[in-house]
């Protein structure tokens, strides 16, 4: 168990330094530098510009420098905004991504392990095949059309959701519909296929058969195994919600990281770029990294298995 | 028949009602049934799946008016009217126009062939890519295995959107740098698809038999392994075209996709943000066809695993 932590844990750290040198690299194959597009720039303020961002220096002892810094907790200035601190940009922007993030995941996976238990449940009934459809509907239609027509036909139509904004609770309702509809529908189908799988297993009939009530049941059984492979979903999950935040966040105007993200796309803003993609990669791999500890922590069949594979 | 005896209770049958066919082993070696191979087995339960059969047409339906659409009408995808923008759909504008004036009928099945085009070529080369890998790292096993896997599993590991933006933004987008980051990591998946099933394939009868008999690698991998493999092969690459798809529309919806004037329906989807509350045929239109054909390209992968893996049906 401890030695396939540690495995999960350097592999984390090798992932993470891989994209670190990547984005590093990927901005230093730029033709040009950030300050040759702009108006003639008097050579000796170009001399103070470069060594303000140390480009005066040699390739590699930037990328040290830069990996240096980012180990510090540093991820360098804004080119565009003036002085502005990347890492200022982020902390300032990160609490509204940060409360839509948590409310989304914990709307999906409620939402999700309801919609595919009461599917399992009323195996090719009415409510299973409605949450199919709506299951592979949510896969299908990605989250900037689904956000796009819930603003039309919830807050400007029927006008029951303020159109955008981030102030009060009700300004949270469509951007988590947005955001959960694909998450809920992956979860929904693994819950009802393990669920499935689960209600026909023999320890069920076993507990039919000690006479548990259909509740205690479906509560201590069916639910605590047919819910394993949710957990596995968690990372790719927390993947799924930021990525989709970046243009939810555009859409309803919520000035969360997503938003600062695109704006620094736009404006070819590489320090801010690089910074929110590292803090992005960041949440991932830990997320990931999580997950898989969290299952084997869970299920315990698979504590041999991780053993022998790693 | 069946009506007829729900009537009798039992049937009565008398012994001059039975004969004695002897026994013919001539005849029990004839082939009664039309032989059929296991593609032959696939399409049929495939042809009985109405949804995948429903996809599989407005797949083809799509594909055509992608190809025919615009030539249809007297526009151009980048023809603007400035007398004409933001004009509701009418038979002149099928789907309306946009602020330019331009026909949102031509732009969307314009935007519709650069998704399909997207989603087939990175599939395409998914396909390649991963086949080969994966080809590899199976059939070699060992120390290759382990090295080639550790490298996919970190490359794998790095959120795949991120990369692709990265590169975008270091790379002036177009469709092929487009097509080039979204398989960058693309092909991973399918890698380990074919590497799973070239495994445990290899330690299967047939193949031992092939190996005794002196097959070389060449003949084991192309003549038994990777055939055995199609199955999966085939329905990881039908399943990629969609996500491709979605990856496409949403760079263009960043502004990193194809640069306007050309059309793709995420940029359109974004453009027509700004003013959906008095033209929303400019949003409609694109988020109707690029959600119809992610929909029929995932129900029709997910029918053509159902048929090439009965086994996986649920």
């Amino acid at each position: 168990m401890i030695r396939y932590v540690f495995n999960r844990f350097l592999h984390m750290v090798v992932s993470l330094f891989v994209l670190i040198s990547a984005t590093f690299f990927l901005m230093k194959a730029i033709p040009g530098d950030p300050f040759t597009a702009e108006k003639k720039i008097p050579e000796q303020i170009l001399q103070r510009l470069y060594a303000q961002y140390n480009l005066d220096k040699p390739v590699f002892e930037q990328y040290l420098l830069y990996l240096k810094n980012i180990l510090k907790g540093d991820l360098g200035i804004s080119m565009k905004m003036l002085n502005q601190e990347v890492t200022n940009i982020i902390s300032q922007t990160f609490s509204s991504s940060l409360k839509l993030g948590v409310v989304a995941i914990i709307v999906a996976v409620i939402v999700g392990v309801a919609l595919g238990m009461l599917a399992a449940l009323y195996h090719r009934k009415l409510i299973d095949n409605v949450a199919m459809v709506m299951a592979v509907l949510g896969i299908a239609v990605p989250s900037f059309v689904v956000a796009s027509l819930l603003q039309y036909l919830l807050a400007y139509h029927w006008k029951i959701f303020p159109v955008m904004g981030f102030k009060g609770p009700m300004n949270y309702f469509l951007p988590v519909m947005a955001l959960t509809a694909s998450p809920i529908a992956v979860i929904a189908r693994l819950t009802r296929s393990s669920m499935l799988e689960v209600l026909h297993s023999e320890y069920i009939k076993t507990a039919k058969a000690k006479g548990l009530s259909w509740f205690e049941i479906v509560s201590r059984h069916v639910l605590r195994n047919g819910i394993l492979p949710v957990i596995t979903y968690v990372g790719p999950m927390t993947a799924n919600i930021i990525t989709g935040s970046v243009v939810i966040e555009q859409i309803f105007g919520i000035g969360g990281i997503g938003k600062q993200f695109v704006q620094a796309i736009n404006t070819r803003d590489y320090p801010i770029i690089m910074g929110i993609t590292i803090f992005y990669g960041v949440i991932l791999m830990v997320a990931r990294f999580l997950t898989d500890v969290a299952y084997v922590a869970v299920d315990p069949r698979i504590k041999l298995a991780g053993r022998k594979g790693d | 028949m069946l009506a007829a005896n729900n009537t009798v209770k039992q049937a009565e049958l008398k012994p001059e009602d039975f004969q004695t066919i002897g026994n013919n082993h001539k005849e029990a070696e004839v082939i009664q049934r039309e032989s059929l191979s296991a593609w032959q087995d696939a399409w049929e339960r495939l042809r009985q799946n109405k949804m995948a059969m429903t996809a599989l047409i407005i797949m083809i339906l799509i594909a055509i008016l992608a190809i025919v659409a615009p030539h249809l009408v007297p526009y151009t995808y980048d023809s603007n009217d400035l007398m004409s923008t933001n004009k509701p759909p009418s038979w002149d504008h099928l789907f309306g126009t946009d602020d330019f004036g331009r026909d949102v009928f031509v732009r969307t099945w314009m935007g519709a062939r650069i998704s399909l085009i997207v989603g087939l070529a990175a599939a395409c080369i998914d396909l390649i890519f991963g086949v080969i890998y994966g080809g590899i790292m199976g059939f070699f096993g060992g120390r290759i295995d382990n090295i080639m896997n550790k490298f996919s599993e970190i490359l794998y590991s790095i959120p795949y959107l991120l990369v692709v933006i990265m590169l975008l933004v270091v790379f002036e987008p177009s469709l092929g740098t487009i097509i080039l980051a979204l398989t960058i990591t693309g092909w991973i998946n399918m890698s380990w698809i074919v590497r799973g099933e070239i495994m445990q394939l290899k330690s299967r009868e047939f193949i031992l038999a092939s190996r005794s008999m002196g097959a070389d690698w060449k003949r084991l991998l192309f003549k038994h392994l990777l055939p055995n493999a199609m199955g999966p092969i085939i329905v990881t690459v039908t399943l990629s075209v969609p996500s491709a798809i979605f990856s496409e529309a949403f760079l263009s919806f960043l502004g990193l996709g194809v640069q306007a004037p050309v059309a793709s329906l995420g940029s359109m989807i974004n453009d027509s943000l700004t003013g959906w509350m008095y033209y929303p045929w400019r949003m409609i239109f694109p988020a109707l066809v690029i959600s119809l054909t992610m929909l029929s390209f995932n129900i029709f992968g997910d029918g053509l695993r159902d048929a090439l893996d009965p086994k996986l049906k649920k």
